[in-house]
């Protein structure tokens, strides 16, 4: 499988889960793992260009295909991406335990919808929690997300 | 395909792993220990939404976000369109599969109500041939199916919802697993989350017969409340 870009190894373990892979197997902690049964949304990567749980995956299935983690967004030399920088400029975070998740949920979103109705953004986060911000400066930093993408 | 029904066939207590989205949570809290999984994701030509017999047939790798998305399901059975946009959120539906949730057959669950209101079915597949099972007869308890241990679900059929349709439920949060809900299809009334089953009710009487259990979420009595309020809703839409 490809891994933010690099081709790594499949993990010796059949039962390992995306998440576990990319935890503890890469050293890719930016992936959290919150409820390990799919409703917080903090393990979100994107598979093959499309958000998904990566709790919900066994790393083996994921041979042959593309993973984008939140490390993969920007190296650590590069301006943050969109998605981040309007989450940084928003207040979109507080604790940023459910950050990676939304940020790679929102990259989807914007990926399907680029410029999403206040609807869309609402369903487009509505599979994230977050127990800090209340969600006010998340839907803002979503619309901050679509201009800068778009410019 | 072969090789998938040939494991299923000789394995003893496997599960076909498709989607992924409600058995991966059973398995990671150990509510599940199958010894053996048969993850069917790599069988190519299994992905198809296509017309048949003048309705939708969705096959096992079909995501749900992909029926979401179907101008053909848009087209021919709008219902399915809407039951599915209430399945879990939107990266759930990208990977969870239509065929999964009918074989997973929670009680709660909506895609089960739907093919039971539409009088669709599924193809079940094994190294002893097809068969096609109707909506009717599919559905036999809490998670439990007419589906045998070495059978897979390849296909299901949903007839063309032309008529007056609808779908509610209701649920704590957005996304979540629904308390009680309804479809209707012209004249016909399916129900969820109230019975081990989807269940067809009159409604003029949706309760009867009806005993829900309760939980920390819903009294039986408030799941009774739903079905009537929710039966009322589906058809005045």
């Amino acid at each position: 499988m490809k891994v933010n870009g690099v081709a790594q190894p499949a993990p010796a373990d059949p039962r390992r889960l995306l998440s576990d892979h990319l935890r503890h197997d890469l050293g890719l902690t930016g992936t959290h793992v919150g409820c390990e049964h799919g409703v917080c949304g903090c393990c979100t990567v994107l598979f093959d260009g499309a958000p998904v749980r990566s709790c919900l995956m066994l790393a083996v299935q994921a041979e042959g295909h593309d993973v984008t983690t939140i490390e993969g967004l920007a190296a650590s030399d590069e301006p943050l991406h969109p998605v981040q920088q309007a989450f940084h400029e928003c207040h979109g975070l507080q604790c940023g335990f459910c950050t990676p998740g939304f940020v790679m949920s929102v990259v989807g979103l914007l990926h399907e919808h680029p410029d999403p109705t206040p609807e869309q953004v609402d369903e487009g986060i509505s599979g994230n929690l977050c127990r800090c911000t209340g969600y006010a400066s998340i839907r803002r930093a979503v619309r901050r997300a679509a201009e800068l993408t778009q410019k | 395909m072969e090789e998938a029904c040939a494991l299923l066939s000789s394995l003893e207590d496997a599960k076909v792993l498709a989607g992924g989205q409600s058995l991966v949570p059973l398995l990671n809290f150990r509510l599940a220990r199958p010894a053996h999984l048969v993850d069917i994701n790599r069988i190519p030509n299994l992905d198809r939404i296509y017309e048949r017999d003048g309705g939708v047939a969705v096959q096992a790798l079909a995501r749900q976000a992909d029926v979401e998305d179907s101008q053909l399901a848009a087209r021919r059975c709008p219902l399915l369109v809407s039951a599915v946009r209430l399945v879990a959120h939107r990266v759930i539906r990208n990977r969870g599969t239509v065929c999964g949730s009918l074989a997973h057959a929670d009680p709660a669950s909506e895609l089960p109500a739907v093919l039971l209101a539409l009088r669709g079915h599924v193809v079940a597949r094994s190294t002893r041939g097809s068969r096609i099972i109707p909506a009717g007869d599919f559905f036999t308890g809490v998670m439990e199916t007419r589906l045998a241990h070495d059978e897979l679900l390849v296909e299901a059929w949903f007839p063309a919802s032309t008529g007056r349709f609808a779908i509610a439920e209701e649920s704590r949060r957005h996304g979540d697993f629904a308390l009680a809900g309804a479809v209707r299809y012209g004249d016909r009334l399916a129900l969820f989350g109230v019975a081990p089953t989807p269940v067809l009710a009159d409604r003029i009487d949706p309760t009867h017969g009806l005993q829900p259990s309760g939980d920390l979420e819903a009294s039986p009595e408030f799941r009774l409340h739903l079905v009537r309020v929710l039966t009322e809703k589906v058809f005045a839409a």
